[in-house]
């Protein structure tokens, strides 16, 4: 009898939505799901690129991926160079309907901030924050750091009262063994709101009718619909399931091309794909390593036909590189993108001059989770290399099992992408990659090199507030990488994403995020 | 009796703890979970530090007996990428993948036990023939290539059936069924199909070889020798007398389907435990994978206990060898 009830229910509730005129909500059908409805609970990006439709931060990108005021009208630097103001923007409220104050920034900051959460690497130079008035925040750093906005465009701002009333003022900390209220419900002030969640399954997001900002989308709300299997969503997006996918499978590009109700968005990413080298005393064979001579480094560029790789293993779609950064990102310069010329012959020869014995053998680490065909270029480059005498070991496995063996140095030559997010700036793998191993310096420096000329360049940028000044430091920084051929610049891969006939506009944006509040719909 | 049910149930008690052990020593080799939990701006101290907090750097003995004696307390920790309580995750996942093998199993009963009675009625017909091939494909075809197949035939080229998902579902308690609503029923068609497929081969199989020996026997003989119908003959009295191992082998399937429900559920995004403990090995999620093994050894041990209980209580040959009936089947 319960069951019938239920039954006529949901039969009532189901002509009663029919009845409602046709919505405009986009699918969304995602290659994963998104970890839990908390930002700040694992560091994942594609989480907080979802919740950032949910969530804002003081400051965002705009469609040019340049910095603009959010929940921030303005700032300045006060006086003693470390402290930054910050006038909150007025009448803002969260989805809950509380009002958007400077308690809430603080809360936040000392939430994200918090050494429970996996995301407080993101706001690297942060010291403490204070709330002036109800609408004005202080900032203060540990030093003059120029690059706070970048960090603040991805650290969402939460309701401290809703934060208080639930208990979750803190990140959910897994290793106490308690769950967060944040994981399962949401309160941002962001232009979409989250309206139910079923893990792997659907959740459910309906416009906000109360933003702040001037909505530039027609969306009346968006699911999100993770589809892990590729084969699965291109098959949803062919049959109008799914609307929209950020995951266009490269090897169906051309069946989808084909689709007449499918358009296929593709670009260029800003990930840059590198190669690195060992810098200890020896390879994991215990051999000398000869990769510390920049000749050698040289050498191995000289014998990769980039071209080849780009054409063949990439089909046309990725673009060369020569730079360690793309060209969208500050500091990047044309001349730090000049091409190593591919010539085999020359690169024996300079490898038998740097006294490399012939056959010489070593470990090439690649991931096959990782980068767009990053397997089939890996075996292309260790065929190159072996054809100017050298002997490389092809190792490909996943991510989690790679990055413990590179981060020991249990590896000798490996494959790296970055693509400076979520700073978008050359300071990012100036810092993280090519600085020397130090405090928070070179967490990615996994062949363990020093470069002091290069240090001073980096640790100059890192604290000098003037645009013009930073970036010429850092394109400096930018031509010693180069010169001494620390890293292999590869390509920037290519990324494509689809949208059935349903979306009249969805802005591709070479970091790879989806921003729906700029999308819309027939 | 009760020494046979003791010895039973301490036998699986020590495949359980034989199952986790394993798992730990495994998991080494996934990899290092905290690699996948904090973003790239980490550094190298918070890295650590958290290892440290979710004791990862204890030696894998310490960690499997803090994870047995957490476990006998039903504590399975909390998740690393989804941050919920394991238990509660599992128990969310479970009715979607129970309902997708219990359909899964009754249209291979459905389906298989009529092939199997007409393969082996009409054994050298045409129809019989291409039957028996046709089994054949379906016992080697990967069930994800079935899948494939199906979401091209179903969704993309008719569009009769969703590609994905599970529909809409209604909650009964902490039951959530798609039993009850006309898009879950439709959601589970073309999942319920590709899964059943190798199991509709094995019962069709099976029933087929019953059946022929069950047509040479004397009552069969006799009964056609009265004039009792052809269909009658056939279809209930020889096969009911071909049913008994049919059940017992479904029975044991299900525990089976249940572990390899994953490739259907990866393949249509199916809500169940398959696609969370595919998403923990990508996340080296090592609760959420403990817990998951822990649950289907669970079940295949039972299944097995019940049905070696179940053969005891029948042929009490069995009790007293009780060495035998340990080896049996654990």
């Amino acid at each position: 009898m319960k069951l019938r009830k239920i039954l006529l229910a949901s039969a009532a509730l189901a002509t009663l939505a029919g009845a409602a005129p046709a919505d405009s909500v986009l699918k969304w059908g995602a290659n994963r799901d998104i970890g839990s409805l908390d930002p700040y609970s694992y560091g994942d990006s594609f989480t907080i690129n979802v919740l950032n439709h949910v969530y804002e931060g003081l400051v965002r990108y705009n469609k040019d991926l340049k910095i603009e005021p959010a929940l921030a009208e303005s700032w300045e630097i006060l006086d003693d160079q470390v402290t930054w103001r910050f006038k909150l923007r007025e009448g803002v409220t969260f989805h809950n309907g509380n009002p958007f104050t400077a308690a809430d920034v603080v809360a936040s900051l000392a939430r994200v901030s918090d050494d429970a959460s996996p995301l407080k690497g993101n706001l690297p130079a942060y010291v403490s924050s204070e709330a002036v008035d109800d609408l004005t925040v202080d900032i203060k750093l540990n030093g003059t750091y120029p690059l706070l906005l970048n960090d603040l465009t991805n650290i969402h701002i939460f309701d401290e009262e809703w934060m208080t009333e639930h208990d979750a003022l803190k990140p959910t900390d897994i290793g106490a063994g308690v769950e967060g209220y944040a994981t399962y419900n949401a309160n941002g002030t962001g232009p979409f709101s989250v309206e139910s969640r079923q893990p792997d399954a659907k959740t459910v997001f309906v416009k906000n009718p109360e933003w702040w900002d001037t909505p530039q989308h027609n969306l009346d709300g968006f699911e999100l619909l993770p589809v892990t299997s590729a084969a699965t969503r291109v098959a949803a997006l062919l049959s109008g399931e799914i609307s929209f996918t950020n995951d266009a499978p490269v090897q169906d590009l051309p069946r989808l091309e084909a689709a007449p109700n499918v358009s296929v968005l593709e670009g260029v990413d800003l990930r840059t794909v590198m190669i690195g080298f060992p810098f200890r005393e020896t390879l994991t064979t215990s051999e000398a390593n000869p990769f510390t001579d920049v000749k050698v480094r040289e050498a191995l560029y000289k014998a990769i036909d980039l071209d080849l790789i780009h054409q063949k293993v990439m089909r046309g779609k990725s673009r060369i590189a020569g730079a360690t950064v793309a060209p969208p990102i500050p500091g990047y310069a044309p001349e730090l993108d000049e091409l190593p010329e591919f010539d085999p012959d020359a690169a024996r020869q300079m490898l038998s001059e740097a006294g490399v014995p012939e056959g010489l053998s070593f470990e090439f680490s690649c991931i096959s989770d990782g980068l767009v065909n990053e397997e089939q270029f890996c075996q292309a480059i260790a065929s190159m290399w072996s054809r100017v005498g050298l002997a490389p070991k092809l190792d490909v496995a996943p991510r989690a099992v790679q990055t413990p063996k590179r981060t020991s140095g249990n590896t000798d030559v490996y494959i790296l992408g970055w693509a400076t997010l979520p700073m978008l700036d050359a300071y990012s793998p100036l810092l993280q990659i090519f600085h020397t191993k130090e405090g928070n310096s070179g967490v990615f420096n996994w062949g363990g090199w020093s470069f002091p000329e290069l240090d001073k360049l980096i640790d100059a940028a890192g604290s000098e507030l003037d645009l013009e000044k930073r970036l010429a430091l850092e394109t400096e920084a930018l031509g010693i990488v180069k010169k001494e051929h620390i890293m292999l610049p590869l390509h920037q891969q290519p990324m494509a994403w689809a949208v059935t006939d349903e979306v009249s506009a969805m802005p591709l944006f070479p970091d790879n995020k989806p921003r729906l509040w700029f999308a819309t719909m027939k | 009796m009760l020494a046979f049910l003791i010895k039973r149930t301490a036998n699986a008690i020590f495949v359980m703890l034989a199952v986790a052990f394993l798992a730990f020593v495994i998991f080494r080799f996934f990899g290092d979970p905290v690699e996948m939990m904090v973003n790239e701006q980490a550094t190298q101290s918070d890295r650590a530090e958290l290892r440290e907090r979710l004791g990862l750097n204890d030696g894998f003995i310490t960690q499997y007996v803090r994870f047995v004696v957490n476990a006998a307390q039903m504590d399975f920790g909390i998740s690393y990428r989804n941050q919920q309580d394991v238990t509660v995750l599992i128990k969310d996942r479970f009715p979607a993948t129970f309902e997708l093998v219990l359909v899964a199993t009754v249209i291979s009963l459905v389906v298989g036990i009529p092939l199997g009675v007409v393969t082996a009625v009409h054994r050298n017909s045409a129809l019989a023939n291409v039957l028996q091939t046709g089994s054949i494909v379906g016992i080697s075809l990967p069930s994800f290539v079935v899948g494939i197949m199906l979401i091209l035939l179903f969704s993309v080229t008719l569009g009769w059936l969703p590609a994905f998902g599970r529909g809409e579902t209604v909650d009964i308690g902490w039951w959530s069924t798609g039993l009850l609503t006309p898009s879950g029923r439709q959601a589970l068609i073309l999942p319920s199909i590709s899964l059943s497929i190798f199991q509709i081969t094995m019962v069709m199989r099976l029933v087929r070889a019953e059946m022929l020996e069950t047509l040479r026997t004397d009552y069969v003989k006799f009964a056609r020798a009265r004039g009792v119908p052809r269909g009658r003959v056939h279809w209930r009295h020889a096969l009911r007398n071909c049913l008994m191992p049919v059940i017992t082998l479904t029975g044991m399937q299900i525990g089976n389907l249940i572990a390899f429900a994953l490739v259907t559920e990866t393949v249509f995004q199916w809500p169940g435990m398959g696609m969370l403990f595919i998403q923990a090995v990508t996340f080296v999620d090592i609760p959420v994978m403990a817990a998951y093994l822990m649950l289907v050894s669970l079940i295949f041990v039972v299944l097995n206990t019940v049905v070696d209980i179940t053969y005891a209580w029948v042929d009490p040959r069995l009790r007293d060898d009780t060495a035998r009936a340990g080896g049996a089947h654990g």
